[in-house]
């Protein structure tokens, strides 16, 4: 382990790792180069993101009228649960996983990431965690129906009586993925700390991946109380200990605490690497160095903290006192100023630069819209009268969903179209993702925002059937639905065609900054064939400097001749 | 960090300069990172206790009938020899490293095995009392907390024993440690980690009554 040779021996250079197919078969082994895992990870996870929609397809349909005519009570509450424990298991957290996967050791200039075994068993027990969510339907009484947040007392019955339940294998699905994400995170944060290549400074290190970072360390202190929470709940359900049930005089609040302790900086986990996208792809598209980048990187860490101390705003419905809900209520809005201070950040880096409007700028800036619709509606929420009052009504829905489709699936789009052409050496058709922006955009706004007015008159969440004064803003919610499911099309169309054929673009087509445009499109087994030397901060534009010192870069045509100069940012 | 280490000012001198500033910095990284990362896991590691305490204390405080029907509270001589036992064991699998790092292998294989009796007494003593008492996991939350925080932590002590037969083990592999013995280091890591949860739990259950 401690002799590590510069050179990628010979024979593996072009291969994505020694002795693997060089074709789309190595996609199914059990590989530990990086790059592959990531891949694996986004397209595991972008199925479970058609499984997922499909279920909410089905909820919407049901919802397109107010009487329960489609599915009954229990298999609506089978379905929202599913959908929104799939969506949030097995899509959003796997796929910034597999984005984090695959660009944080092209961005830092290491070969892999710190434990390669390691992060392959991570992955492969993303599948597992998948079936085991899936089998629920095949089960006697089908589906946890608890919802995603899985609360005591309704999380312990168990009307089959069958120790094998829904309820059941969905626990032991988030605690394997709970595991899962800890040697995840253990793994990221080993690599972000120990393998920076030289020269780079914490100052010097992407936005992104401080996000990863800030994301990854959430991870490492707040899943573990999420999965002692699952492991007394399981305990519970299955030997009769009585740590939550009620009844038995235990106290179901506490599951509440341990849920939120985790759940709520969980937002972060996601968004955290939504906001490192757009901190990247902004300054690429607009030509301009990222404004503020030292304070948009530390209000990553910034947040990873602050978000670990507002946990009780979720339940200032549930007997909460007061002394408690005010101290959570003013932590909660400080998180407003470390984001509110990258939404600044962003606007000031477009502001006068040379836009170009491809398809990840139009997520970007589609998903930071959205962030900042979500953000003030989000303020609503934190602020203790105004939830008492629209706890647990549509209000919260259309909320979340802003945050959780309008800017981070918007962000994930984004990343996926921006290093499209690093993942597979050609371009992606621009015709089909600007049709597949204009879809989710106009279909976000069409699901999410009737869902506020519903809430504010009144309409309770999680119910299969409603009053008909809500008839109207739910027919608009369920064709922007339809919109969404429909948007996924020139997706899949654009990256399964491009990915074959697409046009190819060379090592650097958007003439970015950045350690990952170095090297080959894709990146071979080791990533780079000299271990990048970093002299310079890492958004350059404009400013005439070369970011390593031992690799030219002819993609950035600024300063072919000023490579080999000695330069400190 | 290392990275300001291996090239402290971010310039570049001369091409033989970076390539000796790149070997280092990579040889020192790949030594060590296996250690940063298990302390990283340890530390997530103790929130799952440390969520457990919380209960524990919570469950503690505002529960009135805390003790089953006809128990008023815990013996506490055994486990406190138990506790002496198992603390002072984090001391001999330190001689054990000692020994190991002198490249003395007898020697750390006598007080590994010595680690390891103590720690398969300590766990012969918990079940020993596990069986004499007058209550369940299922004797309310008192019950409940008590095998949760104990079982929960003698599963560790299981994991340790068996971390440390394999490190014997490996220590007959001919050469195995000449160069780096990071398992020895994490298993000792892990056992004193080990040894710190069980004072904090003793202190809760036993001293806390
Ligand atoms: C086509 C897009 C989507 C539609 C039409 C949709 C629709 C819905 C509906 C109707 C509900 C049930 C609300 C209720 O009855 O309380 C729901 C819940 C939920 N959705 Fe979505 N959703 C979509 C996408 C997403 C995405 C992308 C995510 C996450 C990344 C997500 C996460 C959730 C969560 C966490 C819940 C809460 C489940 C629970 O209460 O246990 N949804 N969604
Ligand atoms: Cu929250």
């Amino acid at each position: 382990m401690t002799n590590i040779s510069l050179e990628a021996p010979e024979a593996v250079r072009g291969q994505p790792y020694p002795g693997a197919p060089d074709n789309w078969k190595r996609f199914f082994t059990f590989s530990t180069d990086h790059k592959v895992i990531g891949i694996q990870y986004i397209v595991t996870s972008f199925f479970f993101f058609l499984i997922g929609g499909t279920l909410s397809m089905i909820m919407r349909g049901e919802l397109i009228t107010p009487d329960a005519d489609l599915v009954d009570r229990t298999v609506y509450n089978a379905l929202f649960t599913m959908h929104g424990s799939i969506m949030l298991f097995m899509w959003t957290f796997p796929v910034l996983v597999g984005l984090g996967n695959y660009l944080v050791p092209l961005m830092i200039g290491a070969r892999d990431m710190a434990f390669p075994r390691l992060n392959a068993v991570s992955f492969w027990m993303v599948p597992v965690v998948g079936i085991l969510m899936l089998a629920s339907f095949l089960v006697p009484g089908g589906p946890s129906q608890s919802g995603w947040w899985a609360y005591p007392p309704v999380s312990l019955q168990n009307p089959t009586g069958n120790l094998l339940n829904g309820q059941v294998l969905w626990i032991l699905a988030v605690a394997i993925s709970g595991v899962s994400s800890i040697m995840g995170g253990v793994n990221f944060v080993t690599t972000i700390f120990k393998m920076r290549a030289p020269g780079m400074t914490w100052f010097r290190t992407p936005a992104f991946v401080w996000s990863v970072l800030g994301a990854q360390l959430i991870q490492l202190y707040g899943l573990p109380a999420l999965t002692g929470g699952a492991v007394m709940l399981l305990l519970d359900i299955t030997i009769g200990t009585s740590f939550f049930a009620p009844e038995r005089g235990g106290n179901p609040i506490l599951y509440q605490h341990f849920f939120w302790f985790y759940s709520h900086p969980a937002v972060y986990v996601m968004v955290l690497p939504a906001f490192g996208i757009f901190s990247e792809v902004l300054p690429v598209h607009a030509r301009k160095p990222l404004f503020g980048y030292r304070v948009i990187a530390a209000s990553s860490i910034l947040i990873t903290v602050v978000s670990g101390a507002v946990w009780v705003h979720h339940m200032f419905a549930s007997a909460t006192p007061g002394w408690m809900r005010i101290l959570f209520m003013v932590t909660s809005m400080l998180v407003a100023i470390p984001s509110g201070i990258k939404v600044f950040g962003w606007v000031a880096t477009i502001w006068g630069g040379k836009i170009r409007f491809t398809t990840p700028m139009l997520f970007a800036l589609g998903g930071i819209s959205n962030w900042l619709f979500a953000g003030i509606t989000g303020i609503f929420l934190a602020s203790v009268p105004i939830d008492i009052h629209v706890n647990n009504t549509y209000f919260v829905v259309g909320h979340f969903h802003y945050v959780l489709y309008g800017a981070i699936v918007m962000g994930i789009y984004a990343a996926i179209y921006h290093w499209f052409p690093k993942m597979t050496g050609r371009m992606y058709y621009e015709g089909l993702g600007k049709l597949h922006f204009a879809l989710t955009y106009l279909g976000t706004a069409l699901t999410f925002l009737p869902m506020h007015p519903a809430g504010l008159m009144g309409m309770p969440r999680r119910v299969a059937s409603y009053d008909l004064e809500f008839a109207y803003w739910n027919v608009l919610a369920s064709i922007g639905g339809f919109l969404l499911g429909l948007s996924t099309l020139p997706f899949i169309l654009n990256m399964v065609s491009a990915w074959i054929r697409g046009e190819k673009v060379g090592n650097n087509p958007w003439r970015a900054y950045g350690l990952e445009w170095l090297t080959s499109s894709p990146p071979t087994v080791e990533n780079f064939e000299e271990t990048p030397v970093v002299v310079s901060g890492p958004y350059g534009y404009g400013r005439n400097q070369p970011l390593v010192g031992n690799i030219p870069n002819p993609g950035l045509t600024q300063f072919p001749e000023s490579l080999t100069q000695q330069q400190t940012s | 960090m290392t990275a300001e280490r291996a090239n402290p000012s971010g310039e570049l001198r001369n091409a033989q300069d970076v390539e000796a500033n790149v070997r280092q910095h990579q040889e020192h990284d790949a030594a060590s990172n296996s250690k940063f990362g298990f302390i990283v896991f340890l530390l997530s590691e103790s929130v799952i206790f440390l969520s457990f305490f919380t209960g524990y204390i919570v469950y503690k405080t505002t529960t009135l009938d805390w003790y089953p029907p006809g128990v008023t509270g815990l013996e506490t001589r055994d486990p406190f020899i138990n506790t002496l036992v198992l603390v002072s064991s984090s001391f001999v699998i330190y001689v054990a490293e000692r020994y190991l790092h002198d490249k003395k292998l007898w020697g750390f294989r006598l007080f590994l095995l010595i680690t390891m009796a103590m720690g398969s007494y300590f766990l012969f003593g918990q079940a020993v009392e596990w069986r004499s008492l007058p209550f369940s996991y299922q004797s309310g939350l008192f019950g409940g907390t008590f095998f949760l925080l104990t079982g929960f932590h003698g599963l560790h002590v299981l994991t340790g024993i068996l971390l440390q037969t394999l490190m014997l083990g490996r220590s007959f592999i001919p050469g195995n440690y000449d160069n780096g013995y990071f398992g020895v280091e994490a298993t000792s890591l892990f056992w004193h980690f080990v040894d710190v949860i069980w004072i904090v739990l003793y202190t809760l259950i036993y001293v806390w009554q």
